[in-house]
C-alpha cells in the first residue's frame, strides 16, 4: 500500500465574483477510490484540479504527503496521474512518441514490457505508431490512460474517466481502477453512477459545499 | 534533462509543422526585400543600416517568438505540460527553443543583410559578434517570458510586440549603438559600458524571468 496522503483544508474557490465552493475539507491516504459527485457547474473538475496543484485556491491549503515529508509543488507530477476531456496530447506525434517526451520531461524510466502492456491493455496497440490526429476520441481516452500510468503513480485522479469510451473500454477503465486502488489513491469526479458505484466514499459537491454520501 | 527533453519535443513538433519557421523565413524576406525596395539606388549611411538591421530582427522576434506559449495554449496543451514538469523545467525547455530560434534566424538576417547592404560593413567584427550574442540572448529572454505573459491573453498577436517593446527597448539601443562602434571600428576597451549593459540585461533578464515565471505559469 502506498504511504502518499492528501489534505485538503478550508478549499474556497471563487472566479471574478462567482463562489464555486467554500471551506471544503477533503483528506485520503494510502489507498482506496473516492468518489466526487454533484451536479453540473458545482466545482467538480475545478476541485481537482486544486488538488492536483494545477491551479490555487482562492483560500485553503492542499498539501500532498509522501512516506511521511510534504511533496513539493515542483515534483508532484512524479506522483500523480490525471486523466480529463480536457488534457490534451500531442496531436503531430504518435501515441509512443506522445508517451515517450513526456515521460522524459516528467524524468521518469519506463521498461518496453509495461509501455506494451498499457497498449495492448486499453486496446490500442495496433495503432500506437499511428498519430494521434487519427485517433477517434474514444482511442484518445485511451491513451490518456497510458499516459497517466506509465509513471505508476501513487494517486490518481479521473475527471469523467469513461467519457467518450465504448462498453470494452469502460470495463478496462474499471479493472485498472480497481487494481490500481489496491496499492494507491484513486479519485475519480462523475456523475455516472457506474463509475461511482466503483467507490468506496463518496462525495457530493453541492451548495458550495461538500458532503459525503457513502462511506 | 526535463528541459533538454521538452526542447526536443518543441524541436520535433516544429520541424513536423514548421509553423514557426516558414512563417519567420517569409518575414525575414519580405522585410529585407521592402527595405531595398524603399531604398532603391540611394546609399544608407551606416548608422541607418546598422539601427535597420535590429529593427529588422526585433519585428522578425514578435513574429515567431511568441509561438513557444501561444501554440501551446492555442492547443490545449498547457494543462498537460502543467501534469508533467515543474514550472522552472517548462521555463528553461521554452528558453532554450527559442534561444536556437533566435541564433538560427539572425544568423540568416546578418547574412542577408551583409550581402545585400553595402553600407553594412563591420570593422571590427569581434565587437560585434559579442553584441550579437549577448543581444540575441537577451531577446530570447525576454520574448520567451513575454510569450509566456501573453499566451492566455485574447488579442496576443497586438499584445506581444506592445508587451515586448519597453522591455526590450533598453537592450535595442545599446545593441544600435554597439553596432555603430563596430562598424566605425571602435575598440573593446571603448565599448566596455555598453559591453557591461548588455551582461547586466541579461542577468536581470534571467534572473527576473526564473523568480516571476512560476506566477506567471499557475492559475
Amino acid at each position: 500500500m502506498s504511504s502518499f496522503e492528501l489534505h485538503a483544508e478550508s478549499i474556497s474557490k471563487v472566479f471574478g465574483r462567482r463562489l464555486i465552493f467554500k471551506d471544503v475539507d477533503f483528506s485520503c491516504k494510502g489507498n482506496g477510490i473516492y468518489g466526487i459527485s454533484g451536479p453540473n457547474g458545482s466545482g467538480k473538475s475545478t476541485f481537482l484540479k486544486i488538488i492536483t496543484g494545477i491551479i490555487s485556491p482562492t483560500k485553503g491549503k492542499v498539501t500532498h504527503i509522501f512516506d511521511g515529508k510534504e511533496v513539493d509543488s515542483d515534483h508532484l507530477h512524479k506522483y500523480l496521474g490525471f486523466v480529463a476531456p480536457y488534457v490534451i496530447l500531442y496531436d503531430e506525434f504518435s501515441a509512443v512518441e506522445n508517451i515517450h517526451f513526456f515521460s522524459k520531461i516528467r524524468g521518469i524510466n519506463f521498461t518496453q514490457e509495461k509501455l506494451d502492456f498499457l497498449f495492448q491493455h486499453f486496446g490500442i496497440f495496433d495503432r500506437k505508431n499511428d498519430l494521434v490526429k487519427g485517433y477517434s476520441s474514444g482511442m484518445k481516452q485511451r491513451l490518456k490512460f497510458i499516459f497517466a500510468l506509465i509513471h505508476s503513480p501513487k494517486i490518481l485522479f479521473f475527471d469523467e474517466p469513461t467519457s467518450n469510451l465504448d462498453n470494452a473500454g469502460k470495463e478496462r477503465v474499471y479493472q485498472t481502477i480497481e487494481e490500481e486502488a489496491k496499492n494507491n489513491i484513486v479519485i475519480i469526479a462523475s456523475n455516472e453512477d457506474n463509475d461511482l458505484a466503483l467507490c468506496t466514499t463518496v462525495l457530493e459537491l453541492k451548495n458550495y459545499k461538500i458532503e459525503r454520501l457513502q462511506d | 534533462m526535463s528541459a533538454y527533453a521538452l526542447f526536443k519535443k518543441d524541436l520535433a513538433s516544429e520541424l513536423r509543422m514548421r509553423y514557426a519557421i516558414n512563417s519567420l523565413i517569409m518575414f525575414i524576406v519580405v522585410t529585407i526585400s521592402v527595405i531595398l525596395f524603399s531604398i532603391g539606388n540611394e546609399r544608407i549611411s551606416d548608422f541607418l543600416s546598422g539601427g535597420l538591421f535590429w529593427v529588422v530582427i526585433f519585428f522578425s522576434a514578435m513574429s515567431g517568438l511568441s509561438r513557444a506559449f501561444v501554440s501551446e495554449e492555442e492547443r490545449g496543451t498547457t494543462l498537460t505540460l502543467q501534469l508533467i514538469a515543474s514550472p522552472t523545467t517548462i521555463f528553461s525547455g521554452k528558453l532554450f527553443f527559442n534561444l536556437i530560434l533566435v541564433f538560427a534566424m539572425n544568423i540568416v538576417v546578418a547574412l542577408l543583410y551583409s550581402a545585400l547592404f553595402d553600407s553594412f560593413v563591420l570593422k571590427n567584427l569581434p565587437l560585434f559578434i559579442y553584441a550579437f550574442v549577448l543581444g540575441n540572448i537577451g531577446i530570447a529572454i525576454a520574448s520567451t517570458l513575454i510569450a509566456s505573459i501573453i499566451a492566455k491573453a485574447s488579442s496576443k498577436g497586438t499584445l506581444y510586440p506592445v508587451l515586448s517593446f519597453p522591455i526590450l527597448l533598453p537592450l535595442m539601443l545599446t545593441l544600435i549603438d554597439l553596432t555603430k562602434q563596430a562598424m566605425d571600428g571602435a575598440t573593446f576597451e571603448s565599448s566596455y559600458v555598453e559591453l557591461a549593459v548588455l551582461g547586466c540585461y541579461d542577468v536581470v533578464m534571467i534572473a527576473a524571468s526564473y523568480l516571476l515565471f512560476d506566477f506567471i505559469w499557475k492559475d
